[in-house]
């Protein structure tokens, strides 16, 4: 755009950071790191997220789960959608972001958009429903009362697609958080731009800071550290490439008992999502009180 | 006040014919070993052997794998669920009707009271199989999709403390949905699934689709590690499921775990107490302490601690300890020499702790493993004994003044199998239930199953449910 002497606007950049308990630090180890488009032109420095990035991130999502969880499917299922009400907003920064990213013509990254936008919506209607269609009524033979719920695991790590830089976000972090999970998620490592855009989304979506929590950074460095941190629950692989990486994660998160969803060979992230990423990370508690008088 | 003093009624064991050695049951027979050794299963209550068993090695092993990949290609895999149905539904029929006979093999090899076994064990190890038959036809209404597969060959090992009822919990379940096993049971209770290879050739069950391969660890590991089994299901301890979980890790082989338990029985001031007093009697000494989900933790509000204390303490004075297959014993014997010393271990360590030992005074026979019914008071959150399971008669009774403080009491274990609470309040029981991190949330009862019922933990109680419709998940791919 000229200005008033004729020359060209110098845009404002922005600074990405990280999002942790709802704020925007920079690593605090100092570190960044180049982050480029598909055609390996410069767009902007990222954080370089640390082993204390993640514990401190860790620690943000177990306070903020127990509140969260405590919220009725109502509230959870309106803030969820309230995600996607302040995402529509925000289309074109994020088509522009994603196809940057994915290297994607612009309407094909409009088309991813609209999908992440879509799933939030599809997502947020689960919260007040799960327990009817995974919970149950048992009939036990004898005088109980008996009855069986679907409880938050708690804390879900999570490893975001690189395939799919926004909508493989959106559905690895909407089903962990729709029950009452709290989640760190590692964005994608050469593509983190659009997850610190969706920070910004969260953030002013009255979701309660520490709900979920984004690094950006290097899965090699860091999900080591979220795999064997005793305050997560569950661990969720679906950006993690390498198999041996991926084993290496799996022995870990087994010195707590994670519940631990592998990766899929070639995820297809515009496909009907169904109950699998919701159900992983989701406890059933069964309640037993005797019928009498 | 006078006690009438009970007569002996002992149970006979006659209705068992116990063989002096046993082999594998692969492919539908007993065959012997190829690369393992034999070993004796005692009767813990008299220290008697009852038979030599065979510890099957990895060639068994590998042998046992490829009868059941071969009977689930050939014949299980393709069969209608309906089939399946009746095959399941044989089975029931025949434990019904063998149940005395297996209630008493099952006292004799564990220890645990024939009253037990005779009116939980066995009527619930027929219920299952009857439960999951009928769910066999209908796996495509259980919410798994229309058409849920199943996973192929599931090796299962599973414990001593209720060896007939795991088997019928993990057999069912797998059998129903298709899958077909290889299942190790605890090498110190062997007897009653070796009896149960007898029952599938007496209900023409195809051969392979259940293999029993006895032994200790080492068949356990050679059976949980075989690259030919696509689903492993474990129920004993944390540390070895936490072995497990870390060996399968990058095998992409599914995995289900019921673990340990450190559970917190919680008793509200306004409770019933002649019942909560059953409760707390029922949680910790069914089966000798002998459960994953015994109530270990007595949390107790600080307003009915000396009431609650007293009566406690005069029923377990009234418990009746000794010979397993007397119908008046209230509590067996414990199942090995190596349980035994882990619980007088963490007794001692109780002790030297600081916490307070009190032992209901009861006679107990010379010969066998026993350990009397023992709580411990002034136990604090940092004592091994209340932190630790035990998995004996052994009870550590804590205190605490609010509600917000039972939860925090009750939560506070890497645990979370069960937990139960006491009180008349309706919507206290809700507001606990909600609160309790555990799979089983047990109000005014306790130790209470049902295959209709989902069983298992959270954390690092293990992983998948066991019963019900939640129950079919572990054993179908989706």
């Amino acid at each position: 755009m000229p200005t008033d002497n004729g020359s060209e606007r110098v845009e404002v950049r922005k600074a990405y950071k990280l999002y942790i308990g709802g704020a925007f630090p920079r690593s605090e180890s100092g570190r960044s790191y180049p982050v480029s488009d598909a055609r390996g032109r410069f767009l902007a420095n990222a954080a370089l997220a640390s082993r204390k990035d993640a514990r401190d991130a860790v620690a943000a999502a177990y306070k903020a789960w127990p509140g969260w969880s405590a919220r009725t499917g109502y509230n959870r299922d309106q803030i969820l959608y309230r995600i996607a009400e302040m995402l529509e907003g925000r289309r074109d920064q994020f088509a522009a972001e994603v196809a940057a990213a994915e290297g994607l013509s612009r309407a094909r990254a409009a088309a991813q958009v609209s999908a992440a936008i879509d799933r939030w919506v599809w997502y947020a209607g689960w919260a007040d429903k799960l327990a009817q269609v995974l919970g149950a009524g048992n009939q036990v033979s004898g005088p109980f009362f008996n009855f069986s719920v679907p409880e938050p695991a708690g804390v879900v790590a999570a490893v975001a697609p690189r395939s799919s830089s926004l909508l493989g976000l959106v559905s690895v972090v909407a089903p962990v958080i729709v029950a009452g999970n709290a989640c760190v998620v590692l964005a994608a490592e050469d593509r983190p731009l659009p997850a610190v855009s969706l920070a910004e989304v969260l953030a002013t979506s009255d979701l309660p800071g520490g709900v979920v929590n984004i690094l950006t950074g290097a899965v090699a460095e860091v999900a080591p550290w979220l795999a064997s941190h005793f305050d997560v629950h569950g661990l969720d692989l679906a950006g993690v490439e390498d198999p041996a990486l991926a084993a290496d994660l799996e022995r870990a998160a087994a010195g707590n008992l994670k519940r631990v969803l592998l990766p899929e060979r070639e995820p297809d992230w515009t496909a009907d999502p169904g109950l699998t990423r919701m159900r992983a990370f989701l406890e059933i508690k069964t309640v037993w009180h005797p019928v009498g008088i | 006040m006078a006690v009438f003093e009970y007569a002996p009624a002992p149970e006979s064991r006659a209705v068992v014919d116990i063989a002096s050695h046993y082999g594998l049951f692969i492919g539908g027979e007993f065959v012997e070993s190829e690369d393992g050794k034999p070993f004796k299963s005692v009767n813990p209550a008299t220290e008697e052997v009852l038979a030599e068993v065979t510890g099957a090695g990895p060639r068994d092993v590998d042998r046992a794998v490829r009868a059941a990949r071969a009977a689930y290609e050939k014949v299980w895999g393709p069969m209608s669920g309906a089939d399946r149905a009746k095959y399941l539904y044989r089975i029931a029929r025949i434990v019904q009707e063998r149940s005395r006979e297996l209630a008493v093999l099952e006292s004799l090899d564990n220890g645990k009271p024939i009253r037990e076994s005779r009116d939980v064990d066995l009527p619930l190890v027929a219920a299952w199989f009857f439960s999951y038959a009928g769910w066999a036809d209908k796996l495509g209404y259980a919410g798994f999709g229309p058409d849920p597969r199943p996973l192929g060959v599931a090796a299962q090992v599973i414990p001593w403390n209720f060896p007939l009822l795991m088997l019928a919990w993990k057999i069912a379940t797998a059998l129903a949905c298709g899958n077909t096993v290889v299942l190790k049971p605890a090498e110190t209770t062997p007897l009653t699934a070796l009896a149960f290879a007898d029952i599938c050739r007496q209900a023409e069950l195809p051969a392979g689709v259940v293999n029993i391969v006895t032994g200790a660890g080492g068949t356990g590991q050679a059976l949980v590690s075989h690259g030919g089994v696509d689903k492993v299901a474990f129920t004993g301890s944390t540390e070895v499921g936490r072995q497990i979980a870390g060996s399968l890790a990058g095998t992409g082989r599914r995995l289900t775990l019921e673990l340990g338990g450190k559970a917190a029985n919680v008793v509200f001031e306004d409770a019933p107490l002649d019942q909560a007093v059953e409760g707390i009697v029922n949680g910790i000494f069914f089966n000798q302490g002998q459960v994953c989900c015994a109530g270990s933790r007595l949390l107790v509000q600080e307003s009915v601690y000396d009431e609650v204390l007293g009566r406690l303490k005069r029923r377990m004075a009234t418990l009746r300890v000794g010979d397993p297959l007397d119908k008046n014993t209230d509590v067996g014997a414990i199942n090995s020499p190596a349980q035994l010393a882990r619980i007088r271990e963490l007794s001692e360590v109780g002790e030297a702790e600081g916490a307070e030992r009190w032992s209901a005074p009861c006679a107990m026979p010379e010969r066998g493993y026993w350990f009397p019914p023992t709580l411990f008071t002034g136990v604090t959150q940092a004592h091994r004994i209340a932190r630790e399971e035990i998995f004996g008669p052994v009870l550590s009774v804590l205190t605490f003044r609010t509600p917000a403080e039972a939860v925090d009491k009750a939560n506070n274990t890497p645990y979370g199998l069960s937990a139960g609470v006491w009180t008349e309040k309706g919507s206290r029981i809700l507001w606990m239930a909600q609160r309790l991190r555990a799979g089983v949330v047990w109000a005014n009862t306790f130790n209470k199953f049902d295959p209709a019922s989902p069983f298992g933990g959270y954390k690092e109680s293990g992983y998948g449910r066991e019963g019900g419709r939640h129950g079919l998940e572990a054993y179908l791919a989706h």
